[in-house]
């Protein structure tokens, strides 16, 4: 709840700046406001908070708040050229941390009315951002693609709450999961229409196929920076309210719904990774990547274990870093060259090899090559789902990390074995921090997984 | 102790030379490499010859998943970490001649590769060896990369996704035999300590048995590589800087072999017994096919990659036959083949670099111009071939005579390995070193100082262990007796 309080506050005095005028403090208050924020949240470990039955910050939500607050502080690090370029400044501060707190909400909900509004807080400002470069006509695209879409499913997700009320009559998780369990025999069918639906709407914001379309237009068309957050911390909180929803409410009629995500993974991982194959567009090949990462965080929902929430808080983690430092490289390098093709990446191990070995662990640790976190997530998910059964599904799975091998590579050829007389990119020094972190972060958590993977 | 300083030493090395600039970083990667070398003959003079795991080191590493940082080493193991720590110095001293651009990285990206593999070879948990096995791939991968041959992007990458794909379904085979082992106390439902994942192996049932071997067998077939699953290794081997090949040949293939004798054979004795059949007519198949195809090639580089295809064949085809003169003869044979294999590569760099030529037909008469060489070449030629009185000898007969007691009709055709090996090997030489001079080869500078002391030792290896191979078959012994039985065999 700190957290919460927090990041609402900081929002609100983002935008004091510009009345006050202390707009040259900003980034710097703002930092130091994630740093506070992170400690005051850890302070809530193990209290288990309930607050009016609408929220609770047990460990989960504590977790996930961490790991959304680490990678908000390496995604600032990232940004600060972003904030300077806009003229609006105040606002994208602010819109940034009230995402920041709506995803709060999604990982600490107890209570649907609470889950929508999560969903909404974080969503609007992404709308917003998404079209943030107000003359590019790909910004706007995707902006306006972005909203048609999310209401959409924001209308399947609120039809399904609807539905599921109108079952069981409560909006809170603890009372609905009571509901299934009193009545065993004579469950409503609007109630698993109402999962269905439900399903359908947080699909959507996991992009996971077939409902994913929106996707790699969203990506390659939003500011780089914009979509790095999309893909981790939008990615991150959307899993973690998947999650605290299906495996905690619906795990008693799960005959419902495992078979359909079932396709639905399996679906993702290969549409996934094989379209992604196809880009030459850097941003466009993350997006699909992207996608196909989301299929693997399936897996562990579906294994439905006490390995999952461990799984995906991890997966999490290490995919949110990961992406974070490839879409740092992509923006230093989309800079300086004028474009995102992978061909930009050319001679980069020679002219920067500090970009080209943080992009290289990076790009392995997405792939799943051990020593690198990624690997480790992708083993812990892949022994979540054995364990539930489900071998079938981690065979789809190996079989498109291969492929996703096949991608991840071609950049990392580009940058060692592609010669280009290209000149030593001039790299500012928040982004060698945040690159010499996700560098360090990714060896670590590969090496030492075990502090994390005890946490839930 | 002696276990973790053979692993860490040669890493620690390898991020030490990267800070250091200049001519100086051969010398000090020699250094570290040499510096391995007698730590590990320390480890082999403390060696007790038993069957026993000695040197053991266990600590948690992922304690909630039951995971440790168990290493150890048994007779078989040591002797591979003997040959991984007796080739790299000779790997790194051959290279000294080639100026390769960026030194500091090619040579930390070898130390780096050794340790993966000394790791693999002390493994004592499935994770961990799972974990050395993919870390051993990243180094050679750069190696092949960045200097590499032509069109190295296209056959390092096939090289890398066809290893990585065995090495996926090893994982699964892995996670599968873990989430069959029994509990070992209330916080630990599973682990992946190598005596419980062969007893969670023991103790399926054989349909089940069958599978695993596959997921396993799969892994270990590509790495070795057995045929079908060889068409990466020719390209790779060619294209490969020289000590990339010989990392690759001398050392990498022995990963598969081992794997075979330590996580194979023990974890699932009803696999191995229905699909050994199977495995061993693939290995002869190949011994056979790899030998046909290397009668055929022009390229000396390229027809030692196939000629090593047909040498692991029979290794593995002897691995399998589940004997101990099987056993024995392998582990023999993987040595010799490892030093045998580093020699023809190293005579290959040699008269590369002189004629920048490799194809058999452009050369001849070279033993006219330097009979010193061609000495040389020919009794690491012998080895090869399998000559008594040299160490390719005692392997290939333990081998031959360990699968003749599975089967007389796979040793006599694994045995035309023998006399197909001569035909090519020999033939190779006469169009190499014998004939008249041309103007290629006129030229042919005498040998420096390091190349004679690498071939001297190499020679000297091979003599030394083809008349008297007791102390090496000695240290194997009592761990491959103990394999044997624990596989319960005749």
């Amino acid at each position: 709840m700190k957290a919460l309080i927090l990041l609402s506050s900081l929002g609100v005095i983002t935008l004091l700046a510009e009345i006050f005028s202390f707009k040259k403090l900003l980034y710097p208050l703002v930092l130091l406001g994630l740093i506070a924020t992170f400690v005051f949240n850890l302070s809530d470990w193990n209290t288990n908070m309930t607050y009016f039955k609408m929220m609770r910050f047990d460990n989960y939500a504590v977790a996930f708040t961490s790991v959304i607050l680490v990678v908000a502080f390496l995604w600032f690090l990232m940004s600060e050229s972003y904030f300077k370029e806009e003229t609006s400044l105040t606002d994208h501060y602010a819109l940034i941390l009230f995402a920041l707190a709506g995803s709060v909400i999604m990982v600490s909900y107890t209570n649907m009315a609470m889950l929508f509004l999560g969903i909404e807080i974080l969503s609007i400002p992404m709308y917003i951002l998404a079209g943030s470069k107000k003359n590019d006509l790909n910004s706007n695209e995707a902006a306006f693609k972005y909203l048609i879409m999310g209401a959409f499913a924001t209308g399947f997700l609120l039809f399904g709450i609807a539905l599921i009320y109108g079952a069981s009559g409560s909006f809170d998780l603890a009372e609905i999961k009571d509901y299934i369990t009193l009545h065993p025999a004579n469950i409503e069918p609007i109630f698993y229409t109402g999962i269905l639906l439900m399903l359908i709407g947080l699909a959507f914001k996991v992009s996971a196929a077939p409902f994913h379309f929106w996707a790699p237009d969203v990506y390659q068309g939003s500011p780089t920076v914009i979509t790095a957050f999309m893909a981790t911390i939008v990615k991150t909180a959307a899993f973690a309210a998947f999650l605290r929803l299906f495996n905690n409410c619906f795990a008693s009629v799960s005959v419902v719904w495992v078979n359909i995500v079932w396709v639905m993974a399996a679906l993702t991982l290969l549409i996934g990774n094989i379209t992604a194959v196809m880009q030459s567009n850097t941003k466009r090949m993350l997006a699909y990547s992207s996608v196909a990462h989301a299929g693997y965080m399936l897996l562990a929902l579906l294994a439905g274990n006490s390995y999952s929430s461990n799984a995906i808080l991890f997966y999490a983690a290490a995919y949110s870093i990961g992406s974070i430092g490839t879409f740092c490289v992509l923006f230093i390098v989309a800079g300086a060259k004028g474009n995102e093709d992978v061909e930009s990446f050319n001679g980069l191990g020679k002219s920067n090899p500090l970009l080209a070995f943080v992009m290289t662990a990076a790009l392995l640790s997405l792939a799943g090559i051990p020593p690198t976190a990624g690997f480790f997530a992708k083993y812990y998910i892949f022994t979540a789902a054995f364990q539930s059964g489900y071998t079938g599904l981690v065979l789809v799975a190996l079989l498109a990390s291969l492929v996703g091998v096949y991608y991840y590579f071609r950049i990392i050829i580009a940058m060692y074995f592609k010669e280009s007389n290209t000149e030593t990119i001039p790299v500012q020094l928040n982004h060698k921090l945040l690159l010499i972190a996700v560098a360090a972060a990714i060896i670590l958590l590969g090496l030492c997984p075990d502090f994390i993977i005890r946490l839930l | 102790m002696i276990t973790i300083l053979l692993i860490f030493f040669p890493l620690l090395a390898a991020l030490l030379l990267l800070l250091i600039k200049g001519e100086q970083v051969k010398n000090i990667a020699l250094g570290a490499a040499i510096i391995e070398f007698v730590i590990s003959i320390f480890a082999v003079m403390q060696f007790q010859h038993t069957a026993d795991v000695q040197f053991q080191m266990n600590c948690n590493w992922i304690n909630s998943l039951g995971i440790s940082f168990h290493v150890g080493m048994d007779g078989i193991s040591l002797l591979l970490v003997l040959l991984t720590t007796f080739l790299v110095p000779i790997i790194i001293f051959s290279s000294f001649k080639n100026n390769y651009k960026n030194p500091a990285l090619f040579y930390s990206l070898i130390l780096a590769m050794q340790m993966a593999l000394i790791g693999v070879f002390v493994s004592l948990d499935g994770f961990l060896f799972y974990v050395f096995w993919e870390l051993a791939l990243i180094p050679i991968y750069f190696i092949c990369l960045l200097w590499g041959g032509e069109n190295r992007a296209k056959i390092t990458f096939k090289f890398f996704v066809y290893t990585l794909s065995g090495s996926l379904l090893m994982l699964l085979g892995l996670i599968y035999l873990y989430q069959n082992t029994t509990a070992v106390d209330a916080e630990h439902l599973h682990t992946f300590n190598i005596d419980a994942l062969y007893k969670a192996g023991r103790g399926l049932d054989a349909a089940h048995q069958g599978y695993v071997f596959i997921a396993l067998f799969m892994a270990f077939a590509i790495k070795m590589p057995i045929f079908p699953f060889h068409t990466w290794q020719p390209d790779t081997y060619t294209t490969a800087p020289t000590p990339g090949t010989m990392m690759l040949s001398g050392i990498m293939l022995k990963m598969g072999t081992y794997g075979l004798i330590r996580w194979l054979l023990p974890v699932v004795p009803l696999g191995v017994e229905q699909w050994g059949h199977l495995a061993i007519l693939l290995s002869v198949i190949g011994i056979i096919y790899a030998s046909c195809i290397a009668i055929a090639q022009h390229d000396f580089k390229r027809l030692i990659a196939y000629s090593s295809i047909a040498h692991v064949g029979l290794i593995s085809a002897g691995i399998l036959a589940l004997n101990v003169q099987g056993l024995q003869g392998a582990m023999v044979q993987m040595i010799s083949h490892g030093v045998n294999v580093v020699g023809l590569f190293f005579i290959v760099d040699i008269i590369q670099q002189r004629t920048s030529k490799r194809d058999l037909e452009s050369l001849g008469g070279i033993r006219n111009v330097n009979p010193q060489f061609a000495v040389l070449f020919l009794i690491i030629l012998l080895g090869s071939v399998a000559l008594p009185l040299t160490n390719g000898f005692i392997g290939e007969f333990l081998l031959l005579n360990g699968l003749y007691q599975y089967s007389a009709w796979f040793a006599a055709f694994a045995g035309l390995s023998v006399i197909l090996g001569a035909v090519y090997m020999l033939r190779a030489y006469q169009k190499i070193m014998l004939g008249h001079t041309n103007d290629v080869t006129s030229s042919f500078a005498p040998l420096s100082g390091n190349e004679k002391t690498i071939l001297v030792i190499l020679c000297a290896a091979i003599i030394v262990f083809g008349i008297y191979p007791k102390p090496l078959l000695d240290i194997s012994e009592p761990a491959a007796a103990k394999l044997a039985e624990l596989i319960k065999l005749k």
